[in-house]
């Protein structure tokens, strides 16, 4: 039974821990069991916590037992390894990181994750220092898309798309810079949330691109994405770049339905550079939504590339001292991108900066006709692993850093967006639809997504061949 | 920017500067990169904004 539950969304679990139809002891024997039965080919896991996972899972029975319903009572879940953990080494998908001593605390999310009575699972595999699409790791191997294990997780979040898609966790923890939440979550057929930027603290997690950097949840369900969200939002001192905000009532509003919203298909560079199947799915959430207008974000193009020169320049700055002591060390991949973007000119990175100003400004324009728009996630299904060139529209062009050429220009804006899984018919891969939202109001994507998951437009099923496991 | 940069020299001489090793097989990707990252800033570069468009940083004393 407790392995039966542990296949459920998290709200699931949680409502059966706290009705005490399963013990959070049991669902969490259960995620053990799945764990050591599917990660050593799946690669999700860098990090196991088990024997904290047990004692956080008994504080929870013992809380249930006393009255008490933490919202998140039981839930398993992991986190990308750039999540301080107390007492684990936060690799960030490194070997240098490797050297550090382990974390004397955990993040901030981390610990909200334990106090609303999640069970931590450990930390999840992640491209080098976040500088990834593919959820490839040269140190610790590629996490694999369960759904076809011959193809990429997706990235950099890989780790977190491939646990939950075999259903080892029921939620995880991701990082979103350029697209790292939403791609896996397009790969491995996942609701994935990028909240507005600056909406939940990063204290004490691994830096990537600080200027872009978001973190988010990652589930099953898009009940799930609120419940999560809900339990993650709050003001934090640590976080310099947190923006103070009331928090959004995500459980209460997503229950609102869609009637009123105004929703539109990016058109554009949205509906270029892509394999059918990714404006297919757009095209049948559309459809489902009954969406027929069409919106045109303001110079997409110039805003992928100043996401572009910001990241490489920023991270580079980052990393010049271990690039000047250790370059041997890094992912060969990820090194001659750093070594790169350590030479920017200074007036690039700043003219970069001040476009971003000009694109939020012409967002907010966009957002006073209309309240939602769909584009696609990425421009194609999980591909194979280790793929390193893609050809779209006749142009052959590098795999790695094109997989985000449809997240990258949103997360410049800083604009929330769920992620949402779609199987087109006859399709044997998952690929998903952003769904984006006006700043700060996160409300407005989750309650699409719901919508969409109610009328079985976007699912998120375990992996089949993980089913039986 | 002016002119299209001459990424192996600017990748040469800005080694030099921040005290970075490129090996020989590393630097064909290194200059493949920053020609990349070039393209990018000059479609940045190329337009027009206006000198009251700030950069907008969070940074609360």
């Amino acid at each position: 039974v407790s392995g039966d539950v542990l296949l459920q969304p998290a709200h699931a679990i949680a409502a059966a821990v706290k009705a005490r139809r399963v013990s959070a002891r049991e669902v969490t024997q259960a995620a053990i069991a799945r764990i050591e039965v599917a990660n050593g080919r799946l690669h999700a896991f860098t990090d196991l916590t088990l024997e904290r996972a047990i004692g956080e899972a008994d504080a929870v029975d013992a809380a249930v037992a006393k009255g008490l319903a933490p919202p998140l009572a039981g839930v398993p879940y992991a986190v990308k390894n750039l999540f301080d953990i107390s007492g684990v080494v936060t690799r960030a998908g490194s070997k240098i990181n490797r050297d550090n001593p382990p974390a004397k605390t955990d993040s901030t999310l981390v610990r909200k994750m334990k106090v609303t009575g999640a069970v931590l699972l450990g930390g999840l595999n992640m491209g080098e220092y976040a500088y990834d699409f593919t959820g490839e790791n040269f140190h610790d191997g590629a996490s694999l898309n369960p759904h076809d294990p011959s193809r990429m997780s997706g990235g950099s979040s890989g780790g977190s798309g491939t646990a939950l898609a075999a259903g080892m966790v029921a939620a995880s923890l991701g990082s979103d810079t350029n697209g790292s939440i939403r791609v896996p979550s397009s790969f491995c057929g996942l609701f994935g949330l990028k909240p507005t930027f600056g909406r939940l603290s990063r204290a004490g997690t691994f830096p990537f691109c600080a200027s872009i950097d978001h973190l988010g949840p990652m589930a099953r369900s898009a009940i799930d994405l609120a419940l999560l969200f809900d339990a993650l939002q709050g003001d934090d001192p640590a976080d310099p770049m947190q923006v103070r905000r009331a928090p959004v009532a995500a459980t209460v509003e997503i229950q609102k339905g869609i009637a009123g919203l105004r929703i539109a298909v990016a058109d554009g560079y949205f509906r270029k550079n892509g394999m059918p199947e990714a404006f297919a799915a757009v095209d049948k959430v559309a459809g489902a939504l009954g969406a027929k207008r069409t919106v045109t974000v303001p110079e997409a193009v110039r805003a992928r590339a100043s996401a572009y020169v910001i990241t490489t320049a920023e991270s580079s700055a980052l990393h010049l001292s271990r690039l000047q002591t250790r370059p041997g060390d890094f992912d060969p991949d990820v090194r001659d991108r750093l070594l790169s973007g350590a030479m920017v000119p200074a007036a690039w990175v700043i003219q970069a900066h001040r476009f971003r100003s000009w694109f939020r400004q012409a967002m907010r324009e966009v957002f006073k006709d209309i309240d939602v728009i769909l584009a696609p996630a990425t421009p194609f299904h999980a591909l194979p692993s280790g793929t390193k060139v893609v050809t779209l529209d006749g142009v052959t062009m590098p795999a790695r850093p094109n997989i985000g050429l449809f997240t990258q220009p949103i997360s410049l804006a800083g604009l929330p967006v769920v992620t949402v899984p779609v199987w087109l018919d006859g399709a044997n891969l998952p690929i998903g639809v952003q769904v984006i939202a006006p700043a700060w109001r996160e409300d407005l994507a989750l309650r699409v997504a719901r919508q969409l998951e109610r009328d079985n437009v976007a699912a998120a099923p375990l992996a089949r061949q993980m089913e039986a496991a | 920017m002016t002119r299209p940069l001459d990424a192996k020299s600017h990748a040469e001489h800005m080694a030099k500067v921040l005290d970075l090793t490129i090996l020989p097989e590393w630097q064909p990707t290194v200059v493949q990169h920053l020609a990349t990252t070039a393209a990018a800033a000059e479609l940045i570069l190329s337009f027009p904004l206006d000198d009251h468009v700030e950069p907008a940083p969070v940074f609360e004393p």
